[in-house]
């Protein structure tokens, strides 16, 4: 996947920074408001209704890791059944070749197995990490993103991005400070 | 960019047991306090790490040279003998996979029960079940006799055309262990991703940068990661929390499934569950105790915490009371001449007896003293009392795995068991492996949090908004 870093300007965006989670989910808010699309924000903690404000809507976590449940087990059962049955048929305990009860455990934890693997690999994967360069990293203030502060960051690639309009509008929000990320 | 980063400037004062977190913390001074630990200069570590990592690695070697010796000479250098094939190793390996059990239960099942005092001890129990379950996981590979066959358990295409039993509980175990083991390692990273961002942020050296920087793989706190993560979080704790029953459930079906007398009980799983986290939480405080004093760390880890955890022991012990007590009600109301003759022999006519008295006074008379509130609230009482419910609960497991094999139907197969000097070496290098690994955590990772304590800052000052919890 190419990722596209850079808008007209040759920057990648304009980031504001605040020291508080409530005026970013408010800024992140007016922006959508205001008609921008391309941005993202950033915080040291989840923030409840970040997401949502800066237009993310489907998490699909949920359903892929559902899906990862539902092979595990499948492929518990299906090869304690194999095993049993078709590879190495022999009568234990005088019970039946498909004796299905005795493979519940292990189809339950292959179940839980694949869905925990899927959760995190999926998890990473629909987050697009690992990935060892991001161009938030150039503002050096965005070491704090991982302790005390909370981003703002609308993107060059927005249509409506324009470098001065932008940071007019970014300003008239009260941020502790108004950066440019460079590509 | 502020360089100068103040790493002991919160000072600690318990707040008392009303309270999850020390006063005057906002989301800066957490991150220092935690990360602080970490990046704490060799001149300032406390003193008692180096002397009990130092401990850990002397146990370590002689671990490794008991292993040695193990695998020159064959399982005969321990002390098993027919019947009884299970000794030492059976023991410590149910003992060390119950220690793990806490681990999951306070990162999950706490989780979903919006327990807010989790938090600050959260992290630290789930590296203990990662290594705890690493301990476990090593005795019964050693006790296979040919260890280095040790992947025959699997079940993979072979030349030999053979397949592992699936209707066995020990092929249940196999795969009962593994994924435990591979889920909590999961659910530790996952939960370490932030913060290990927050150390990457926060390391002056290089290396540090570097290897922080690689753990991270570039975690940069979008909001649309945040909320992905919850998510896969809040299921890894959904899936994690019928894991951790199952995984002691099996565990009894070893013993339970089997038709020996003092095995065969249906009282089992959910005695084996408890008496688990009963020993975990145990082990959560005799190491919580020494490091939250070490690090002055009164004000992450308070009165609030400590009370807590030893209200869950009480309230396990009682469970496991129960289950004594069944036990003891069944070998009598069966009739079965077998189960009556075990139990006596348990309780009081066989030599090893005073094991029995010892797992009863340790397990069930002394932990009672935790109805006070006054030795709730006293440290070194609470410390004291977790010790005495770690070694009870290894002599349940010797009691429950040697009486029981010693004298079983035929009294011309009967035999004792004496472990030798290669059984408690092993078992004591098991203790030195896991505080060693215990003590690099503690040095190299942040042991507590730090973004879920940002959380319990945000909640504390913003009390009238809803918790910020995990997921929806």
């Amino acid at each position: 996947m190419e990722i596209e870093y850079t808008g007209q300007s040759g920057l990648y965006g304009l980031m504001a920074s605040f020291d508080r989670p409530e005026p970013l989910l408010e800024a992140a808010r007016e922006a959508r408001a205001e008609g921008y699309r391309d941005m993202d924000a950033y915080a040291p903690m989840p923030v409840e209704g970040l997401a949502e404000a800066v237009g993310f809507r489907s998490n699909s976590v949920s359903r892929i890791v559902f899906a990862g449940g539902l092979m595990g087990a499948i492929g518990g059962f299906g090869l304690m059944w194999w095993i049993s049955v078709i590879a190495y048929p022999h009568i234990v305990d005088g019970r039946p070749l498909n004796s299905w009860p005795a493979y519940i455990p292990i189809t339950f934890e292959c179940m839980v197995l694949i869905a925990s693997i899927t959760a995190v690999v999926g998890m990473l994967a629909l987050n697009g990490l690992p990935r060892p360069y991001h161009p938030v990293f150039n503002v050096p203030q965005f070491e704090r993103a991982s302790r005390d502060q909370f981003f703002l960051c609308i993107e060059a690639t927005d249509p409506k991005f324009d470098l001065a309009a932008t940071r007019r509008f970014l300003e008239h929000l009260k941020p502790l400070e108004v950066m440019e990320v460079e590509a | 960019m502020d360089t100068e980063q103040p790493t002991t400037t919160a000072v600690s004062i318990d707040p008392g047991p009303a309270k999850v977190l020390g006063p005057g913390h906002d989301y800066g001074t957490v991150t220092d306090k935690i990360g602080g630990v970490v990046f704490m200069p060799f001149t300032k570590t406390p003193r008692q790490m180096f002397i009990g990592f130092a401990c850990g690695f002397v146990l370590v070697n002689i671990f490794l040279v008991a292993v040695t010796w193990l695998f020159i000479r064959g399982v005969g250098v321990w002390g098993i003998r027919i019947p009884i094939a299970w000794g030492f190793a059976i023991v410590n390996f149910v003992w060390w996979i119950g220690i793990g059990h806490a681990g999951t239960l306070i990162s999950a099942i706490l989780l979903l029960l919006k327990q807010d005092w989790r938090t600050s001890i959260n992290r630290f129990s789930e590296a203990m079940t990662l290594f705890a379950v690493a301990c476990a996981g090593m005795f019964p590979i050693l006790h296979l006799g040919r260890p280095w066959l040790a992947y025959w358990l699997v079940p993979y295409p072979n030349t030999m055309w053979l397949w592992p039993q699936p209707r066995s509980p020990l092929i249940w175990d196999v795969f009962a262990v593994s994924t435990y083991a591979t889920v909590s390692l999961l659910f530790w990273f996952t939960g370490l991703i932030p913060d290990l961002a927050t150390m990457r942020d926060k390391a002056r050296g290089p290396v540090g940068r570097k290897i922080y920087g690689v753990l991270a793989m570039g975690w940069r706190g979008s909001a649309r990661h945040w909320s992905r993560y919850q998510k896969a979080y809040l299921l890894l704790a959904g899936l994690s929390t019928p894991l951790v029953v199952s995984v002691h459930s099996v565990v009894s079906f070893d013993f339970a499934i089997a038709i020996l007398p003092g095995w065969h009980t249906t009282i089992f799983p959910p005695y084996f569950v408890a008496g688990a986290i009963y020993s975990g939480f145990a082990m959560v405080l005799s190491l919580a105790i020494p490091v939250r004093r070490w690090y002055h760390l009164e004000d992450l880890i308070t009165m609030r915490h400590i009370e807590c955890m030893a209200k869950v022991m009480l309230g396990t012990g009682l469970i496991v009371a129960y289950g004594y007590g069944m036990e003891a009600f069944i070998a009598w109301y069966s009739g079965n001449q077998y189960e009556r003759f075990m139990y006596m022999n348990r309780a009081w006519l066989g030599h090893y007896w005073w094991t029995f008295a010892l797992l009863i006074t340790c397990n069930i008379l002394i932990p009672q003293a935790l109805w006070s509130r006054r030795v709730r609230m006293n440290v070194g009482a609470v410390f004291v009392i977790s010790l005495v419910v770690n070694v009870g609960m290894w002599l349940e497991r010797f009691v429950i795995v040697v009486t029981s094999l010693e004298r079983d139907f035929l009294s011309s197969s009967w035999n004792r068991y004496y472990p030798t000097v290669w059984d408690w070496a092993t078992y004591f290098g098991t203790i030195g492996v896991f505080l060693s690994l215990m003590f690099l955590f503690i040095r190299g990772l942040p042991a507590i949090s730090i973004f879920e304590m940002r959380e319990v800052v945000h909640q504390l000052t913003h009390p009238e908004e809803p918790s910020p919890a995990h997921g929806d």
